[in-house]
Formats: structure tokens, sequence, C-alpha cells
């Protein structure tokens, strides 16, 4: 497998349970494009986690086909396909009796790298996902909070540079909060690092938030619609799809956007509340009901104005 | 029997001629025949009580971590092994070494074979236990990055057990340190001798009575220091918790 992002194919893909009716993933076909997130939305039962563990062969296909790069996952050795797709699970799963930097070293351990390598590479990685190299290397895992483990399961997903990421509701115990800085920094990450994620969740936000494109899975793990997070909220392809994404969908939409997007006509007057450009045109819908204003003043991260957006525009 | 309790000398021996005051009265601690009969009676019968805990435990560890093995791996076969180590801890003490006494005869290997089978119920128990005392998470985690499945065992499994394992070592050999002491009752060996042979005199040797006992008592102390010492140096991470 190739180091850089790979392409991942799902052709048909299905699961079924020996001895349970129906399938628990169901002629699933769908195409993530090398280093876009795909998330796995749906209610449980949808399938969400069986069609990830299909991924990398935790559960085996009943039929179908996976391909990464092209090559169905079959024709992989099982521990070199493993080894070469990152995992994150939503309890992290670290090894309590390993250093956070043993644990982090686990998959170069095993693919025979170099002591001096694995050090360097996990002194980069903790900088890369927020920790400190010196001070939390030698730590425990049980001297972790959560979100500092799931920083340590990530890097370590991370290691061996895998071209595919598979996300088992990864942010999914962790307080909302902490949540949503994992999310942001995930994302900062992302547009760096260039991934192929498959990241799996109940939580429509945050599919919302993450995905490049939305799976939606329903009972019986059958596709129900597979599209960018714009056209799911604008466009759901059907009743089921317009109830789970929910009947604030339109509010919804407005997190996709930004007021930099936006067309701002030049600032005339003073006492507008003032927002900064990266802000969702949600949060300034919100600010414009809470100060029962009309319009605001869009300023640039050193508080500039650059111009004011209308309530108009902001809902058009 | 009697050879050997003339041999071992006390207070009934008058040639010795010049005993304290203390040993006259029977005390109950007599520090001067403690002196002197150190090297004749009291370090031999403690030198012999560790070989005997030691090799119990060590042979007993081998067999009860095989068993282990397969009680862990093949799950049908962990009832019938627990129930059969079980079993063997049910017996008296007193009763298997006597019962042994006709197929090894009185020699160590009699107390032997007793002392490793009632070591075998806790060191099994707490070996399969702490094999499967793994969280799934880590399991999982474990198999999603491609470890196989003797280096899960290796590298996770078993490490995860040591707690557990060193637990069931201190168990077992306390517990092998005080019934090795009863076994002298059959097979004059070991730190029991002395206990035995001061509760036949007459009127109790009390001092060697005392000497004796607060030995035993004391190197299953120091045995059960030692290995809470190596426990927490082999897991520096289960003091976190």
């Amino acid at each position: 497998m190739p180091t850089e992002a790979a392409e991942l194919v799902f052709d048909e893909a299905t699961k079924v349970y020996p001895g349970r009716d129906g399938a628990a993933v169901d002629h699933l076909s769908l195409t993530v494009p090398a280093g876009e997130i795909c998330v796995l939305v749906g209610p449980s039962g949808g399938g969400k986690t069986t069609a990830l563990k299909l991924v990398n062969r935790l559960i085996p296909l009943t039929s179908g086909f996976i391909r990464i790069d092209g090559r169905p996952i079959g024709d992989y050795d099982l521990t070199d396909l493993r080894r070469s797709i990152g995992y994150v699970i939503q309890q992290v799963g670290l090894f309590p009796h390993m250093t956070v930097e043993a644990n982090i070293g686990t998959v170069p351990r095993l693919l025979g790298w170099q002591k001096s390598r694995i050090r360097v590479r996990v002194a980069d990685l903790l900088m890369l996902v927020g920790l400190d190299p010196e001070e939390d290397r030698k730590r425990f895992p049980a001297e972790l909070s959560g979100g500092q483990r799931q920083r340590v399961g990530l890097a370590r997903a991370l290691a061996a540079n895998p071209p595919l990421m598979l996300m088992d509701e990864p942010f999914g115990a962790i307080d909302p909060i902490v949540r949503t800085r994992l999310q942001d920094e995930f994302l900062r990450l992302q547009r760096e690092l260039r991934k192929t994620v498959v990241f799996v969740t109940h939580d429509v936000d945050e599919a919302i938030k993450v995905g490049d494109r939305i799976a939606i899975l329903r009972e019986g793990g059958r596709l129900a619609q597979y599209d960018t997070p714009q056209r799911v909220l604008a466009e759901p392809a059907d009743e089921f799809v317009a109830e789970f994404v929910g009947r604030d969908r339109a509010l919804k939409a407005l997190t996709l956007r930004t007021l930099g997007e936006l067309e701002l006509s030049p600032v005339t007057g003073d006492g507008l509340p003032r927002l900064p450009a990266d802000a969702s045109l949600r949060d300034a819908l919100a600010l414009l009901v809470a100060e029962r204003r009309d319009a605001l003043v869009v300023v640039d991260a050193d508080g500039a104005p650059l111009g004011v957006a209308g309530r108009e525009d902001i809902l058009r | 029997m009697t050879g050997w309790r003339v041999a071992d000398g006390g207070p009934v021996i008058p040639s010795f001629g010049h005993a304290s005051q203390c040993l006259k009265e029977n005390g109950w601690f007599c520090t001067d025949w403690i002196r002197d009969h150190w090297g004749d009676t009291l370090q031999p019968a403690l030198v012999q009580h560790i070989e005997l805990t030691l090799i119990a435990v060590a042979i007993g560890f081998a067999i009860a971590f095989l068993l282990a093995l397969v009680g862990f791996r093949f799950r049908l076969l962990d009832p019938p092994l627990g129930a059969f180590t079980d079993f063997l801890y049910t017996l008296p003490s007193l009763a298997l070494f006597q019962l042994l006494v006709p197929i090894t005869g009185l020699t160590v290997t009699t107390i032997e074979v007793a002392l490793v089978a009632f070591t075998l119920f806790v060191l099994y128990r707490n070996i399969v236990a702490g094999l499967r005392s793994v969280p799934a998470e880590v399991l999982e985690s474990a198999r999603g990055m491609g470890l196989t499945r003797t280096q899960t065992f290796l590298r996770v499994e078993l490490p995860l057990a040591v707690p557990a394992i060193m637990a069931g070592l201190r168990i077992a050999t306390v517990s092998t340190i005080s019934i090795a002491t009863v076994a002298a009752f059959v097979i004059h060996y070991g730190l029991g001798a002395p206990i035995f042979d001061a509760l036949a005199e007459p009127d109790i040797f009390r001092t060697k009575l005392v000497a004796a006992g607060a030995l035993a008592i004391l190197l299953a102390l120091g045995a059960d220091a030692l290995l809470t010492v190596l426990q927490r140096v082999l897991t520096p991470w289960n003091r976190l918790r």
C-alpha cells in the first residue's frame, strides 16, 4: 500500500451475521476519494460500525468487495493490511501498561523501525496532536485525561503514516467542550495530512462539521444518501434523511458557511455588533437574534472592519 | 521417631552442664539457647524451609502456568482444570502428606508433591483471571493495529496479567511456608521439625517452640514483603490506578 492517501471503494459490500434476520450492511456501494473524510452516520442498527470494521477485516465480508487503491482487501496479507490502516475507537484502547511513547510506537515497532527513528516520530506526533513531547512521553494512560487519551489514540493511529484512517466515534465519549476542540484540531490536522478517512458517528452535527461527504445509513445497513453536507441538508433524498438530519436543517446548513464568504456592504455608522470573518452564518444569525439587530460588522483577525452583513445577506 | 529427638539437644541433657537460669526454668525466650543452637538447629531448619518453599512454588508455578495457558486458550477446558486444582486444594494437608508416604516414602519428595498440589489452585485461578482481565477495547485496538495472536498474548495479555499473577504468587508462597511446617509431623524436615520436637518434650521446650515458630512467621512476612516490592517494580503502571 502506498503511504499517500488511498482511494477506498465499497462495491456491493454486504455483511450478514449467521442466524440473524436481514443484513447488517446491505449491498453498500460508495467511493471515498483519496484524501477525503467520509462520515458514516445513521441511527443505531444502521451498520455504521460494521461497515467500518469490514475495511480492516475485523469483521469478514459476506459478499461484495472493498478495494483500497483498486486492490480488494482480501488480497492483502491480514496483518499488513491492518498495520497500514490507522484505527481509532471511542474507548481508545490504549495499552495501560505502556507509556504514551510505547503506545504510539506500537505499529512502527511491529514494522521493525529503528529505535531512533521511532523516537523522532513519537516526538513529532505528540507535537502534532497538541501534547508535550517531553512531559507526556513517559506518562501512562491512567495519568491522562479523556481528551489527552484520545489525542494519544490518534497519534498512535497515525504513527506509521497510514494512507487510510478508520475512526469509530472517536470523540463520542468526550465532554462537549473538549469534543469541539478535538474536532477543530482534527480538521486542522487533516488539512495538513490529507488522509483518506472513514469516520463513524451518530451525531448529525458532527457529521456535517467533519465530513467532506456524508453517507447516511438506515436500518438494515442500506445507504439512504451519499453526498456533500451541503447537498444532504439542501436536498435530502427522502423522508428518512430529512427526518434524520432534523427540521432545523436549514439552520444546520448555515453552520457550513462563514461570514467571509458573503458579499459585504460598506461600513456606515457605528454601534453594530461585530463578528470575525471566520464565524459561521449560524453564529451570526444567533447574534442578530440575541441583540435584536438587522446587521453586523464583519471584522478581520486584527479586529479591523471589513464590511457590513445584513440579515437578508445571511439568510439568502 | 525417637532417635532424632535426643540428638537435637535441649534442657534434658544434663551433661552440657552450664544451662542458664532461663533454660532451667524453661523460659519462653532464652537467648543463650538460641545463640548456642542457631548453627546446629535453627539455621539448618530455616534453610530447609526456604528450599522446600522455593522448589514447591517454582514447580507449582510452572505447572499452573501451563494449565492456565490451556484453560485460557480453550475455554471449555477451564472449568474442569479449575475444578481439579480446587479438589487438590480441598484435601486436608496432613492427610495428603500421610497418603503420599506409601508412594514416595518418608522423603522430601513427599512434602514437595503435596506442597505443589496445594499451590496449583490459587496460581491457576489467578493466572487465568489475569489473562482474562484485559479490557475488550484494548484487545480490539491490538487486533486493529495488526498484532498477531502471539504478539497480543506476549505484549498485551501477559504483561497485563502480572498484577494478578503476582498476587497469586504471594498467596501461594505464604501458604506454602505455613503448610510446610505441618509437613514435619510426618517427615522431620524444615522449621516444623524443631516445633514438633519442642512440643514432644515432657514440659514443652518453650524457647525452641517460640524461636522456630517466630522464624516461620518472619519468613512468611519477609517473603510477602519481597514479592510485594517485586510486583511494584514489575508493574509501574499499576500504581497509578
